[in-house]
């Protein structure tokens, strides 16, 4: 095993998130998402759609950073507006970054304090949140797993929806919500503990049970075995150095 | 008055349109826009009462930092709602019908914050399903490529984004153009096929080289990345509005090119990379 960084290692086991999906679009929002679904489309789910982030889906991922002379393969016009009518289809699997998450899954990236009409910190709003949250498939991606992050009680804005009883519209059941996996700098939580508890899936290596449940805001679910999440191969540190040729996941987990 | 702009956080504003706001006796503005600086702007001169978005960011500057100020203040009132809600509530005005019914919404702090969005009930299925409202404009304001004296209008970058939507959603829709070419200009297919709203639609166009600047019109000129970190750095300071407006609003537009280096400079700014 060749040297990694602890970066290397949440973009190749979040990569894992679309295995499964079959032939949708994978968005991933910020270096570590996108450079993640690039990772997937180039080894276990090559039927995945991705964009150049701006306006074209393309046949292979687009390295991330300045391009030289490298050119996007594009195949298909895919604007804002496409993007919406293909979020509306449901044939998406997006992983974005939220600023606070509660343990319904909801998520919230519009602002932050006690009075929605006067906000602490006004963030970027709820962008496609809503609609994300209740069409296709989302995960979230933590790059400082803490509690306030994971906040008890609810998010302070509650932009997408979540496993809330107290929220479910009528005629919804939790099957119409589909929140895959959280990644984190310290594990991978997913939705499949008791009435869709939040529970740690696996722990990045020399990460404890304590250490998660100490940075969390509300109770995990905690299985009596945890698996280490995986190292990263030779060969998806090879199609990492491809991917992200200026190296900009080395500041993706802050400083 | 509600005042729709188009583009898209900062690419393809109407800057040009919008410094002509500033420097008007305008306000009490209800401003609908997927945001940018021309929001920030607005709400730094005090002329908006309201902002219909879904988000203000300048992209590489995540969060817009007047927008930002008069939230925290408590300065304007919000109607924030998901980016594919305001795409149908333009496309609602647009087809002249009080909503459209859609799921987004459902389940979030969207519906609670703005209770003028109501849920109802389907006649087709049991379902709840928001209503999302139409977004009648009085007026949109769009900056393009091209345009001819007769509003025929043309999009080259590679997104026209929702710009058409806001032309068909408007009573009246003023339109800055980079460059003004006679009505020939279309009779190329390939020309014509950029063009995503019809001219019964344009109001009116103005002849602005550079008028998205700060902003970018891909693929004639990119965003401006170090007049917007001055403009940010500006929120920073005591006065710092006032003296960004002093010395880029106050002067005019064409002394405005000046101070920004001018057609020269702004045609070499590059394309973002995103």
């Amino acid at each position: 095993m060749s040297d990694y960084k602890l970066v290397d290692l949440i973009i190749c086991a979040a990569a894992q998130a679309w295995r499964d999906d079959g032939e949708v679009l994978a968005t991933g929002i910020g270096v570590v998402p996108r450079l993640a679904a690039s990772l997937c489309m180039k080894t276990v789910n090559t039927d995945l759609m991705m964009t150049d982030s701006e306006a074209w889906l393309v046949s292979e991922p687009v390295p991330v950073g300045p391009r030289g002379a490298y050119k996007p393969r594009l195949e298909t016009w895919m604007g804002f507006s496409r993007i919406f009518d293909n979020v509306w289809g449901g044939r998406r699997h997006a992983m974005v970054g939220p600023t606070q998450i509660d343990r319904f899954g909801q998520a919230n990236i519009s602002c932050i304090g006690p009075d929605y009409r006067r906000p602490k910190a006004q963030m970027l709003g709820v962008r496609g949140f809503p609609g994300n949250s209740i069409n296709h498939a989302n995960s979230f991606f933590v790059p400082s797993h803490n509690s306030k992050v994971f906040v008890a009680g609810e998010v302070d804005m509650v932009a997408s929806i979540g496993y809330n009883p107290a929220r479910l519209p009528k005629g919804y059941t939790f099957a119409d919500i589909d929140i895959r996996q959280i990644i984190t700098n310290l594990c991978i939580l997913d939705f499949d503990g008791p009435d869709r508890q939040i529970r740690i899936r696996s722990l990045h290596p020399g990460v404890s049970v304590d250490d998660v449940v100490g940075n969390t805001g509300f109770p995990l679910c905690v299985p009596n075995e945890i698996p280490v999440t995986p190292e990263p191969s030779e060969a998806q540190l090879a199609l990492l150095a491809v991917l992200d040729p200026h190296n900009l996941r080395a500041s993706a987990l802050g400083a | 008055m509600t005042i729709g702009i188009g583009g898209w956080g900062p690419r393809r504003k109407p800057m040009a349109l919008v410094r002509e706001l500033l420097r008007s006796k305008l306000k009490d503005l209800t401003i609908v826009a997927y945001g940018g600086a021309d929001v920030g702007m607005l709400c730094a001169a005090g002329k908006v009462k309201k902002v219909v978005f879904a988000f203000v960011s300048l992209d590489f500057i995540p969060l817009e930092p007047y927008f930002r100020m008069a939230r925290q203040n408590g300065a304007i009132e919000v109607m924030e709602i998901d980016e594919g809600m305001f795409l149908l509530g333009l496309k609602a005005a647009a087809m002249r019908i009080p909503f459209i019914p859609t799921r987004i919404g459902l389940g979030t702090d969207v519906l609670k914050y703005s209770p003028q969005i109501k849920v109802i009930d389907s006649p087709y299925d049991d379902k709840a399903w928001v209503a999302m409202p139409a977004l009648p404009l009085d007026v949109a304001l769009l900056h393009v490529d091209r345009a001819d004296a007769r509003g025929v209008c043309q999009i080259c970058g590679p997104d026209h984004y929702m710009d058409d939507l806001f032309a068909r959603a408007a009573g009246k829709v003023f339109v800055s153009c980079d460059e003004l070419v006679d009505s020939e200009f279309f009779a190329d297919p390939g020309q014509a096929r950029q063009v995503f709203w019809e001219r019964a639609q344009t109001t009116g166009v103005i002849h602005l080289p550079g008028g998205a600047h700060p902003s970018s019109c891909a693929p004639r000129y990119g965003f401006d990345v170090k007049h917007f970190k001055e403009y940010a750095a500006s929120a920073k300071e005591a006065g710092g509005w006032a003296q960004y407006f002093e010395r880029y609003v106050a002067c005019g537009e064409a002394e405005y090119l000046n101070r920004v280096g001018g057609m020269a400079a702004v045609g070499q700014l590059p394309l973002p990379v995103f």
